[in-house]
C-alpha cells in the first residue's frame, strides 16, 4: 500500500537519517520524565543484584556449569544485559506500538506516510531509559572479562561485536515476524511476555540445553546467536565457522522477515481510525 | 426474651444467611463470567503460559545440569526430582495468578473503581470470584502442557492420597494468600503512582525465598530460617512440597494451618489498609 504512494528518490540512508530524527524526538520526550532514570536504575540493580545470587547459588553447590566457569557465565550474564537492554530501548517498544496500532486501525497513519511502513514500523519508539541495562551489562561483561585469563585482542573484540549485531538483527527480525501476525490473530498483548519468559534462556550457555531445546534456541528463537556466540567471541569459543553460520542466518532471516511483512500487510485492511 | 425481640434476631439471621448466599451467588456468577470470557482468548492464555512455562524448565536445566555434575544429585534432588518439583511449579504458578498490583493505577486513573464502589459488596470479592474461575480454564489448558513436560523431563512422583488431598486445598491456599498480599500491596497506588521499583523488590523477595526459584532446602541456612517468617513459601514451595517431597503428616495438615493463619492475617490487612486507602479515592466523571 505505501508502497504505491509517490516514492521519494533513492537514498540508501533514509532509513538510517529516519531512525537518526525519530531518536531525536524520542529521547527528547523521554528526557522531560527524568525521574524514570532512577527508576530504571533501580529495577536494573534489583535485576543484577538478583543475577548474582542466583549464579552465586548454583556456584555454591558446583564449580562448573557443562565446562563453563562462573567468570565466563559473568561474560553471558554481560552480553545479556546488554542484549536485553538493546531490545527493550527499540525493538520491543516499537513492536508493541505496531500490534496495538494494526489492532486499533491507527497503522492507516503510517501507511499513508511517503516512506517505507517497514522502516518506519521499526525506528518510530525510543526508550531511552531501558539503555541503562546497556551500560551495566556493559560494566558486567568488563568484571567477567578481568577475571578471565587470556587477553582479548582486537580480533576477537572485532568478532564479539560482529555477532552482537548479527544477534540483534535476528531478535528483531523474530519479533517482527510474529508481530505481522497482528495481521491475522488481533490480539496479541501477551506476547512481550511469552518472549520475556523465553528470553531468558539466554542467561545460560545454550549448550546446556538437551538438544530439542537447544535447537529451538538457535534456530526458532535466535538466542544462542544473540548472547551465546558473541559471549563464545570472548572466551576463545567462537569458530570462523560459527560465525558465518551467524552470518549466513540473519541474512536470510532478514530477507524471509521482509517478505513475510509484505504478506501480511496484504491482509491489513486498516479500520479508518 | 420478648417475642418482638426473637423475632428482630430470626430477621438478622435471615439476612445474614441471604447475604452469605448473595456471596455465593456472586462467586459462582464471577466463575462462570471468567470462564466464559478466557475461553474466548485461547492463544494470548496459550502466549501467557507458554512464556511463563520457560522460566521452570530453565531452572530446570540448570539445575539437572548442577546435579548430575555433583554424581547425580543436589542437595538431595535428583533430576528426575527436580523435574517434578518443576512440573507441578507451573500449575502451582497458574493458581499463583492474581490481580496485578500493576492495575492498581490503571483502576484508579480510569475511574473503574468508582462503579466497584457503587457495588454493595466489597471490591475484593470481584478478583477473587473472576480469578478463581480464570483457573478453570488454566487449568484445562495446563493439562496438555503439562503432559508434554512430562514426557521430555521424566518426573519422578510418588505421592499417596495424602499429598494429593493436601495439595489440591494447598493450591487454592496459595492462591488465597497471594491474593490478599498483592492486594494489600496494590494498593500502595491510592498514596503514589511510583510504585514500580516497590513491587519489583517484593517480586523478588519472593522469587528467592518461596522456592520459586529452586527448592528452598538448597538456599543458604540464613535464607532458609528468613522464608520461615515470611508468607512466600506457604504460596509456592509448600504446595509444590506437598506433593513432590515426603513430607510427614503433621507437617503437611501444619502446612495448611500456616496457609490459614497468612490469609487471616493478610485479610485483616486488606480491611485495615483499605479503610484507609479508599478515602484518598476520588474520581471525576464516568
Amino acid at each position: 500500500m505505501g508502497d504505491s504512494m509517490a516514492r521519494p528518490p533513492r537514498e540508501p540512508l533514509r532509513p538510517a537519517r529516519l531512525a537518526a530524527v525519530f531518536f531525536r524526538v524520542g529521547a527528547m520526550n523521554e528526557l522531560q520524565y527524568r525521574v524514570n532514570f532512577v527508576v530504571q536504575l533501580f529495577q536494573s540493580a534489583i535485576a543484577l543484584v538478583t543475577g548474582l545470587a542466583v549464579l552465586a547459588l548454583v556456584f555454591s553447590h558446583t564449580s562448573e556449569l557443562n565446562g563453563w566457569s562462573q567468570a565466563e557465565l559473568l561474560a553471558i550474564m554481560g552480553v545479556h544485559i546488554v542484549m536485553g537492554g538493546l531490545i527493550r530501548t527499540t525493538i520491543q517498544p516499537n513492536m508493541l506500538r505496531l500490534m496495538e496500532d494494526i489492532r486499533q486501525g491507527t497503522f492507516d497513519f503510517v501507511l499513508t506516510k511517503p516512506d517505507d511502513a517497514q522502516v518506519l514500523a521499526s525506528v518510530r519508539e525510543i526508550r531511552i531509559w531501558q539503555a541503562v541495562d546497556v551500560i551495566v551489562g556493559a560494566v558486567v561483561l568488563a568484571v567477567a572479562l578481568s577475571q578471565l585469563s587470556g587477553s582479548i585482542g582486537p580480533g576477537e573484540a572485532l568478532a564479539f561485536g560482529f555477532a552482537l549485531a548479527l544477534g540483534a538483527s535476528m531478535i528483531y527480525c523474530f519479533w517482527l515476524i510474529l508481530t505481522t501476525g497482528a495481521f491475522w490473530i488481533v490480539r496479541m498483548d501477551q506476547l512481550a511476555e511469552l518472549f520475556e519468559g523465553i528470553y531468558q534462556s539466554g542467561r545460560w550457555p545454550v549448550t546446556i540445553y538437551p538438544g530439542w531445546l537447544r535447537i529451538s534456541l538457535t534456530y526458532l528463537v535466535p538466542i544462542a546467536f544473540a548472547v551465546t556466540v558473541p559471549a563464545e567471541g570472548l572466551t576463545g569459543r567462537l569458530t570462523p565457522e560459527t560465525l558465518l553460520l551467524a552470518a549466513g542466518f540473519a541474512l536470510g532471516l532478514l530477507m524471509f522477515t521482509r517478505w513475510f511483512w509484505r504478506f501480511g500487510l496484504s491482509r491489513y485492511s486498516g479500520a479508518s481510525a | 426474651m420478648t417475642a418482638a425481640g426473637r423475632e428482630q434476631e430470626r430477621r438478622e439471621a435471615v439476612g445474614r444467611i441471604a447475604l452469605l448466599g448473595a456471596l455465593v451467588d456472586l462467586y459462582l456468577t464471577e466463575i462462570r463470567i471468567a470462564i466464559a470470557e478466557q475461553f474466548q482468548y485461547r492463544v494470548a492464555n496459550y502466549f501467557y503460559m507458554v512464556g511463563m512455562i520457560a522460566e521452570p524448565v530453565i531452572y530446570l536445566v540448570v539445575w539437572s545440569t548442577v546435579a548430575e555434575q555433583q554424581g547425580g544429585s543436589v542437595g538431595g534432588f535428583t533430576p528426575g526430582q527436580f523435574a517434578a518439583y518443576y512440573i507441578v511449579w507451573t500449575l502451582v504458578r497458574n493458581m499463583n495468578i492474581i490481580f496485578t498490583p500493576y492495575g492498581w493505577e490503571w483502576r484508579i486513573r480510569q475511574g473503574e473503581l468508582s462503579g466497584m464502589l457503587l457495588r454493595p459488596v466489597h471490591p475484593i470479592h470481584w478478583d477473587l470470584g473472576y480469578f478463581a474461575g480464570w483457573k478453570f480454564v488454566a487449568i484445562v489448558l495446563w493439562l496438555p502442557l503439562a503432559l508434554i513436560l512430562a514426557m521430555l523431563f521424566r518426573p519422578e512422583l510418588e505421592p499417596d492420597l495424602l499429598d494429593v488431598a493436601v495439595f489440591a486445598i494447598a493450591i487454592w491456599g496459595a492462591y488465597l494468600i497471594r491474593s490478599v498480599n498483592y492486594w494489600i500491596l496494590g494498593m500502595v497506588s491510592f498514596w503514589t503512582t511510583r510504585v514500580g521499583p516497590l513491587f519489583e523488590l517484593f517480586l523478588t523477595a519472593e522469587l528467592l525465598l518461596s522456592g520459586r526459584l529452586v527448592p528452598l532446602a538448597l538456599m543458604p541456612d540464613w535464607a532458609q530460617s528468613l522464608a520461615n517468617v515470611l508468607p512466600f513459601k506457604w504460596t509456592f514451595g509448600f504446595p509444590i512440597e506437598a506433593l513432590v517431597g515426603d513430607l510427614p503428616a503433621d507437617q503437611l495438615l501444619g502446612g495448611l494451618l500456616m496457609q490459614l493463619l497468612w490469609i487471616v492475617l493478610g485479610a485483616i490487612g486488606v480491611r485495615v489498609v483499605w479503610r484507609f486507602a479508599v478515602r484518598r479515592y476520588s474520581a471525576v466523571g464516568n
